[in-house]
This record gives structure tokens, C-alpha cells and sequence, in this order.
């Protein structure tokens, strides 16, 4: 077949079923429905989790210990130990917080200014504050780090200032994978869907398959409108699921920034990327023509002309 | 071109449709198919159109035993079968054009050439003038006219009809099959099932008879060993 007949023939079976689907505007809008819900939901977790990370983003990385020296550790063995520990290749950074420095601090922040001056010593000791290298930063790489430091006779406490970072972003992986259950439990609705609509819709044209069959039309002539159906189902769904998150990200921009704001930060609730709506599009597209494709396997063959 | 060679068919259902049936029909001719309903041209038709599959011995069609096609080649098969059936199967919510075109348009046809040649056989049929119109818009005559149409649109070298003329007033009956016979003379094998006597005696042409499964009347047979060439019966 010469390729201009060739896109003609599809040409004619996409138009074909795009009128079918105009031609029932209630059951394609319910179907269209299901599908954009269906879509909408994985890609709404997607994007919670998305915006959570850039939130944090700033400290999320900033994984970082402090490291308490004894009290009677006097400031050069801490810079010697310092300079010890920087020369460990999972340490990024090492800065000796020296006892004097640290109470200025205190004072300047705590507001307990006064009660510190009744103080007749420093009270605080020593510390080393240590940025690990960023390939250094796993749980397990921490803790042996910790230990590291920990071991030292010097050492009074080893404190990971992060321990929460790392929980919350096991939390975001927790959700992360839930994300991936809803996605594939949702795309299998989505085949199903798909599949149960265009199984009623040859039941609905047997004559007309039957008719075809019989003047010479082959299976994939036969089956290609319903695959075209599929597919169009799939990118309506798609882009009834943009929709749904554009609306969200609506709803929630004035709240979140509310939110942000009294946590002193500007952060603006961000839309789908592009990413994500290539995965919408790609996956509602290849669901729709899969979920077509089974169904038309199943049930067109057991449709042949009869006299 | 349609050659039966001992063939005979029973259903899933245990039937006995055809019983050791042998027929040649040379290409060109035109042929009915006669008998009371029942006696098995139906049968005969959907061997030849490869609706069924012969249970013994062999069909042969346009040179292509049909016992042995794959499904693949079906499709292709079928496009050089033009079937005319009593109640026409044409698609009620196409307009006219668009069940004639069919045909065309499964095989794969330029646009210009599907146009071209659905107005000549809308024009063959006297139907030209009614393209856009719904088939539940005709007589049932026009009807009949149309299916006729959508079977010889591609031009297939062999038709075949099962009582074409069954829901038609005598005159309508012999106007419809005068057609057939017009295109049995540019060189089209027809092969026509009817009960009709009078239509089968007015055209003048061959007829092999169906009685119980059986060719019943072989009047010029030569013999059990060759092929019956039946004569045609005046």
C-alpha cells in the first residue's frame, strides 16, 4: 500500500472514531472521566511529594553532625583533631566552633543573656562542626562516620543535627513507593476501563464488522478505528487530568504561600512539569491503545460474517 | 473457476448439509442455483464466499482451494467474491455511497478511485443521484440494487447471489436479475440461488439443482468419475 493511501486509511479511521465519540457525548464524557480521575490521582501524589522535596529542598541535602569535645579539651587539641578528621575522604568540611564563640553566640541568641553573665565559666565546650561529602550522606555512611568521631577519647557527643532529614526523606521514599502501587493499580483500572467501553462498543457494531469482514476487510482494518478509539480515550483522560491538577494547584497556591510565609519562606506551590505531563500524556495514551488493543484481540475474532 | 470436488459438509449441530457434492462452473458463466429451501444452496454459497470451510473434499475458487487457505489470506480472498445476500446486510446509519464504497476502501483504494468507481457502479444499478441517502430511505428493490452494487464495485471476477430476489415483486425479481446477467456478459462468473422457476426459465441459463444435499438433476452428466458439466436446462 502506498504511504499517502496509507495515512488516508488512518486518517479516515481516527476521524471515524473521534465522530463516534461526539456522537455519545454523555458516555464518552463519563468514560473520559473515569480515566482523567484515574490519571489524576497517581500524578497528584507525584506532585505533593515533588513540592515537598523542593520545599525542604534547602536543609533536605544539608546533611551535617556536631561533634562534642569533652569540656577539658583545650582549643588547639581541637583544631589538631580538626584537622585529623579532614582528612578523611567522606569529610567535605570540618569548622572548630570554639568554646568562646559558641556562648557569644548563645548569648546573642537565647536571650538568656543575663543568666549567662551570673555564670562564673563557659560552660560549653569545644565542637567540630562536619559537612560529610554529598556521595557520603546515606544513613549508613552517617553512622559510620558517627562512629568514627564517637571513638575518639576526646569525644564527649556526637550529635547528627539531621537525624530528621534523613527520617522525613525516608518518609517521601515511603510515599514515593505508594505513589508507584496507586499508579499501577490505577493504570490497570484504566485498561479495564478502556477495554470493558470498546468491548460494548464492537458488541454494539457487529453488523458492521460482520459486513466488513465479508467485502475483504482484514483484522487490523477491523480493529483499527477501536485501537483509535483507545487511544483518543487515553488522551482525553490525559488531559482531563491536567486539568484536575492545574484546578488543585489553584486551589492550593494562596494557602500553601500562606503556610510558607509563616515559615519565613517564599515558596510557591509548583504546577506539573513537563515531565509529569509527558508521563500523564505517554501514559494515558499507551493505556488507552493497550486497553483497546486486548479487547479488540479478544473479542473481534470471534465476529466473522455469517450468511 | 468454482470447482466442487466431492464435497460435503456437516455442521457442528450434526447436519448434513451437502452430501458428495461435484460441479465445475467455467468463468464467464452464469449459473442458478436451484432447489427447495433447505436442500443446501446456502451451503454451496458460503463455501465459495469461504464462510465455511468444506468438511470433505475440496473447493476451489479462482484457483485457490479454500480447505487450505490460512486466515490471513481470507481477507484477500473474500475481495474477489462479490456477495449479494436476500436481505442485503447493508449498514443502516452509512449513507448509500458509504456502503457501496466498502469494498474499495478495505482493499485499500485512492480516494479519487473510490469515488470514481462507486458513482459507476451506483450508475450500473440505476441508483446514481442517491448517494448521500440512508438505506432505510429506498425501496426495498433499491436496496437490493444497492448490495448489488457494493458486491461488483471492485470489480471482482465472480458474484454470487443467495435469493437476491426474494423480498421482490416478479417484475422487480426479473430487472434484478436481468442485471446479473449483463454483467455475466461482460465476463463475470454469477452464480445465483433461487427458488424462483419462473426467473430461472426466462433467463435461459444453467441450472444445477439441490435436493437434500445432493445435485439431484444431472442431466448431462458423463459420468460418476468426471466432473458433471451440467447442460443448461430450457
Amino acid at each position: 500500500m502506498r504511504p499517502a493511501i496509507f495515512g488516508t486509511r488512518h486518517a479516515q479511521a481516527l476521524l471515524g472514531s473521534l465522530g463516534r465519540l461526539k456522537r455519545n457525548p454523555l458516555a464518552t464524557v463519563l468514560t473520559l472521566l473515569v480515566i482523567g480521575l484515574a490519571l489524576a490521582l497517581p500524578a497528584a501524589l507525584g506532585l505533593f511529594i515533588t513540592n515537598a522535596q523542593a520545599a525542604t529542598g534547602g536543609f533536605s541535602q544539608a546533611v551535617d553532625m556536631s561533634v562534642y569535645l569533652k569540656s577539658a579539651v583545650p582549643l588547639a587539641k581541637a583544631q589538631q583533631l580538626a584537622a585529623d578528621a579532614r582528612q578523611r575522604p567522606d569529610v567535605a568540611q570540618v569548622t572548630v566552633i570554639a568554646a568562646d564563640q559558641g556562648l557569644a553566640e548563645f548569648r546573642k541568641y537565647s536571650g538568656f543573656g543575663a543568666a549567662l553573665d551570673a555564670l562564673q565559666s563557659n560552660p560549653l565546650p569545644n565542637v567540630l562542626h562536619v559537612v560529610p561529602r554529598g556521595d557520603a550522606s546515606s544513613a549508613a555512611a552517617l553512622e559510620s562516620l558517627r562512629r568514627y568521631f564517637a571513638a575518639w577519647p576526646e569525644v564527649d557527643v556526637v550529635q547528627l543535627d539531621t537525624q530528621w532529614v534523613l527520617r522525613f526523606n525516608a518518609i517521601l521514599a515511603v510515599l514515593q513507593r505508594l505513589v508507584l502501587i496507586a499508579a499501577v493499580l490505577l493504570g490497570a483500572g484504566v485498561l479495564a476501563v478502556v477495554g470493558n467501553t470498546i468491548r460494548l462498543e464492537i458488541l454494539n457494531r457487529r453488523a458492521e464488522i460482520e459486513v466488513t469482514k465479508l467485502v475483504g476487510g482484514s483484522n487490523a482494518f477491523v480493529r483499527r478505528p477501536f485501537l483509535y478509539t483507545g487511544l483518543l480515550y487515553g488522551i482525553g483522560g490525559a488531559a482531563l487530568a491536567w486539568v484536575i491538577l492545574e484546578a488543585a494547584v489553584l486551589v492550593l497556591d494562596q494557602p500553601v504561600a500562606t503556610l510558607a510565609q509563616l515559615y519565613g519562606s517564599r515558596y510557591a506551590l509548583q504546577g506539573p512539569s513537563g515531565q509529569v505531563l509527558a508521563a500523564l500524556f505517554g501514559g494515558g495514551m499507551v493505556l488507552g491503545w493497550l486497553g483497546a488493543w486486548i479487547s479488540a484481540h479478544r473479542h473481534l475474532r470471534s465476529i466473522e460474517p455469517r450468511a | 473457476m468454482i470447482l466442487f470436488e466431492r464435497v460435503s459438509k456437516r455442521y457442528p449441530n450434526g447436519r448434513e448439509a451437502l452430501t458428495n457434492v461435484s460441479f465445475r462452473i467455467e468463468s464467464g458463466e452464469m449459473v442458478f442455483l436451484t432447489g427447495r429451501s433447505g436442500a443446501g444452496k446456502s451451503s454451496v454459497l458460503k463455501l465459495v464466499a469461504l464462510l465455511e470451510r468444506p468438511t470433505r473434499g475440496t473447493v476451489t475458487v479462482n484457483g485457490k482451494s479454500t480447505g487450505a487457505l490460512k486466515s490471513r489470506h481470507i481477507p484477500a480472498f473474500r475481495r474477489q467474491v462479490g456477495v449479494v445476500f436476500q436481505d442485503h446486510k447493508l449498514l443502516a446509519d452509512r449513507p448509500v455511497f458509504d456502503n457501496v464504497a466498502l469494498p474499495l476502501v478495505v482493499a485499500g483504494a485512492p480516494l479519487k478511485e473510490i469515488d470514481k468507481r462507486a458513482r459507476a457502479a451506483l450508475d450500473q444499478v440505476g441508483l446514481l443521484g442517491k448517494e448521500r441517502m440512508l438505506p432505510a430511505e429506498l425501496s426495498v428493490g433499491e436496496q437490493q440494487r444497492v448490495g448489488i452494487a457494493r458486491a461488483v464495485v471492485s470489480k471482482p471476477p465472480l458474484i454470487i447471489a443467495d435469493e437476491p430476489t426474494g423480498n421482490l415483486d416478479p417484475d422487480l425479481s426479473l430487472e434484478v436479475m436481468r442485471l446479473f446477467r449483463r454483467f455475466s456478459d461482460v465476463g463475470v462468473t454469477v452464480l445465483v440461488a433461487t427458488h424462483d422457476q419462473h426467473i430461472v426459465r426466462e433467463l435461459a441459463k444453467r441450472e444445477i439443482v439441490l435436493a437434500s444435499g445432493e445435485i439431484q438433476d444431472r442431466s448431462g452428466d458423463a459420468g460418476a468419475d468426471t466432473l458433471p458439466h451440467l447442460v443448461p436446462k430450457r
